[in-house]
């Protein structure tokens, strides 16, 4: 270990939890109403992200209103691929559905490139990248105090990340369309049968994931550059999912900030092998929860009758 | 789906009632094809001799799925990386110890199996997706180890490069010596993957994925037959990895990535699960979806100008996905269940189905 850099890369790593943990949202957000684990997260994110780029540099709109547009067209998107790809696959076995989100994903994946093509490109900067935040910390070494230097993007994605996770944990407590679908997560006939309506419960959790999707891509390309592997960003969102527990939004933001924070302090090893084991880091985490407690940290656990 | 026999068929003994292949037409019909396909080399391309090499090779690692996923029930997303593991060690026990492909390959099989064992022990406690979740780890477990651990052995993220399979002095370093390798080992999997499935281990399979549960109570272990499956489809993806290995002669970490273990599901959805069938007709289709994408491809390009040269890329995963999504809504059983139907329709022809 490399004891005066463990401050930095920590928080270094649980701020970069943050848009983690946003993209885990998305994900509890559809298991949460429909029991569907999406594996397409990744890409409804490549896809709302590209065509906010394609607005503002391409067809010269303000950046703001490129978001808020891009936004909508993604809430769309969720909309449609809930009604034409999911829909159908109601009361299919868990494989098929799986399947579905998996083969979902290729399919846009594949438009994207064909749409926008593969090149690397820079994403307007939304924060300014000169002056970054400079905090001194208590800790000494060789008697000078220990100074934390943080990129103003990561701070503010950060901020925006837990900023949505408060404000959709509001949704689901305080509206009534919010607890209608937490009524609908907890038995779909059920739901039905006091008049929720399950279609539209879904369509909505979906949409809300697909602009969910796309906050968290514009943070994560403004900071780091827009290609077509921003979807794979997504891979490590699902251990957090899986360590906050499937159906928990607040274990959303938690299993963001551990995974983040933990491959983080694998930065400050001295050992090569051990620090590039940082990309592997959510998935050993997700090995171990899986055996100690498969529901996660916050997640309902089932009780299952032959 | 009941077995629809043609009008005027028995099975007048016990041995005809078990076997696979009942009839002597069937016989002939069967090494008709067999020789077609060892003959390919005479009267086809070299690019098609190539297809059928990666589609041989798809269906081995497809049948190997079929058991852990089609006949056991357990969703797998990390048969490519057991395909990496195989096409590893075979690799590097021809380089290192100059061993024959035919040592190399069973103890790569077996080297995959036993890494198979080890990322199938979730399945004690989990199923269903959480058990997804432990294979998709080792999607990105296994090729992070061989990009980082023992640089001087697997030469980190270049990887290694696979000498050419020398049996009995022959040289298999064309596509069309090639063929007879993988064709040969294909057969071998086939008569292994089909006994298997009706084995008593096949059948307590079977039982585990109906409910698992339930088959606890009636004295099957499901966690010893998770496993068994496990094992088996790791061997399977071995084999293949370790043929496709030595037939690109060269492998990283990437050789075989997420996208792969997502084809082979895929494939085994087309063909239909749980049959012997399936990985063939499954395979042979998603090959010939992606051969069709690089065909496309540059007219596709042609359109849209933007984008000159990625319509390949772009278009492989893109009617890949679509042709899956279309399939699980419109056709769950795959193909070899509209070949039951046809074969059916066809035995009753001219009454109604």
């Amino acid at each position: 270990m490399n004891w005066q850099l463990v401050p930095q890369f920590a928080v270094t790593g649980l701020l970069a939890g943050g848009p983690l943990a946003l993209m885990a949202l998305g994900i509890v957000l559809i298991f949460k109403s429909s029991y569907i684990f999406n594996f397409a997260q990744g890409q409804l994110l490549l896809l709302g992200t590209l065509f906010t780029w394609w607005l503002t540099v391409e067809q010269g709109l303000p950046l703001g209103l490129a978001i808020v547009i891009a936004i909508i067209a993604s809430a769309i998107l969720g909309l449609v691929i809930e009604r034409l790809a999911l829909r159908p696959m109601t009361g299919q076995p868990l494989l098929a559905i799986i399947l579905m989100t998996l083969a979902l994903g290729q399919f846009l994946q594949g438009s994207a490139l064909l749409l926008f093509g593969g090149t690397q490109r820079n994403f307007p900067q939304i924060f300014s990248a000169a002056k970054p935040y400079k905090i001194v910390t208590p800790f000494l070494f060789n008697d000078k105090p220990i100074i934390i230097i943080l990129k103003q993007n990561l701070v503010w994605s950060f901020v925006v990340a837990v900023l949505g996770v408060a404000i959709i944990s509001a949704f689901f407590q305080f509206t009534k369309t919010g607890l209608a679908m937490r009524g609908a997560s907890e038995d779909h006939e059920l739901a039905q049968s006091i008049g929720l309506r399950i279609n539209r419960i879904f369509g909505i959790s979906w949409a809300m994931a697909g602009m969910v999707a796309t906050v968290g891509g514009i943070l994560l390309a403004t900071s780091s550059g827009l290609d077509l592997s921003l979807s794979l960003v997504v891979l490590s969102a699902f251990p957090a999912v899986l360590l906050g527990g499937l159906e928990s939004i607040p274990g959303a933001l938690v299993g963001g900030l551990i995974i983040g924070f933990s491959s983080g302090l694998v930065n400050a090893s001295k050992v090569q092998i051990i620090r590039k084991s940082a990309e592997i880091v959510p998935y050993v985490l997700l090995l171990i929860i899986l055996v100690i407690r498969p529901e996660g940290i916050f997640g309902q656990k089932r009780i299952e009758r032959v | 789906m009941t077995v629809l026999r043609p009008a005027g068929e028995f099975d007048e003994s016990y041995a005809t009632d078990m076997a696979t292949i009942r009839r002597g037409w069937q016989w002939i019909a069967l090494f008709g094809l067999i020789a077609g396909v060892y003959l390919l080399p005479f009267y086809a391309s070299q690019s098609t001799v190539a297809l059928v090499n990666r589609i041989a090779i798809s269906i081995i690692a497809v049948q190997g799925l079929n058991l852990l996923t089609g006949y056991t029930g357990q969703i797998s997303l990390g048969q490519a990386a057991f395909m990496t593991v195989g096409g590893y060690i075979s690799a590097l026990l021809a380089i290192h110890f100059g061993w024959s492909f035919l040592i190399t390959l069973p103890v790569a099989a077996l080297g995959a199996g036993v890494i198979g064992l080890f990322f199938g022990l979730p399945s004690l406690r989990v199923k269903g997706f959480y058990l997804a979740m432990s294979t998709l780890a080792a999607q990105f477990i296994i090729p992070w180890f061989t990009r980082n651990a023992f640089p001087e052995l697997l030469n980190g993220a270049q990887g290694v490069n696979v000498p050419v399979p020398v049996i009995f002095g022959i040289e298999f370093n064309t596509p069309q010596k090639y063929l007879y390798l993988t064709i040969t080992f294909l057969i071998i999997t086939t008569i292994l993957a089909s006994n298997a499935a009706r084995s008593r281990m096949g059948r307590a399979f079977v039982a585990v994925r109906d409910n698992d549960v339930a088959a606890e109570l009636m004295g099957i272990s499901p966690f010893k037959y998770k496993l068994q499956a496990f094992f088996l489809a790791a061997v399977f993806a071995g084999v293949a990895g370790a043929l496709s290995a030595h037939h690109l002669r060269h492998i990283n970490s990437e050789s075989f990535n997420l996208n792969d273990s997502v084809l082979l599901l895929g494939m085994l959805i087309l063909g239909g699960m749980g049959t012997n069938l399936g990985p063939f007709l499954g395979a042979a289709a998603v090959e010939l979806i992606i051969e069709f994408a690089t065909i496309a491809g540059p007219i596709v390009s042609a359109w849209i100008p933007s984008n000159s040269a990625g319509g390949v890329q772009a278009l492989r995963p893109l009617l890949f996905g679509l042709a899956l999504m279309l399939f699980l809504i419109f056709e769950p059983k795959g193909l070899a269940h509209r070949w039951q139907l046809i074969k059916a329709a066809w035995r009753l022809r001219p009454f109604a189905r």
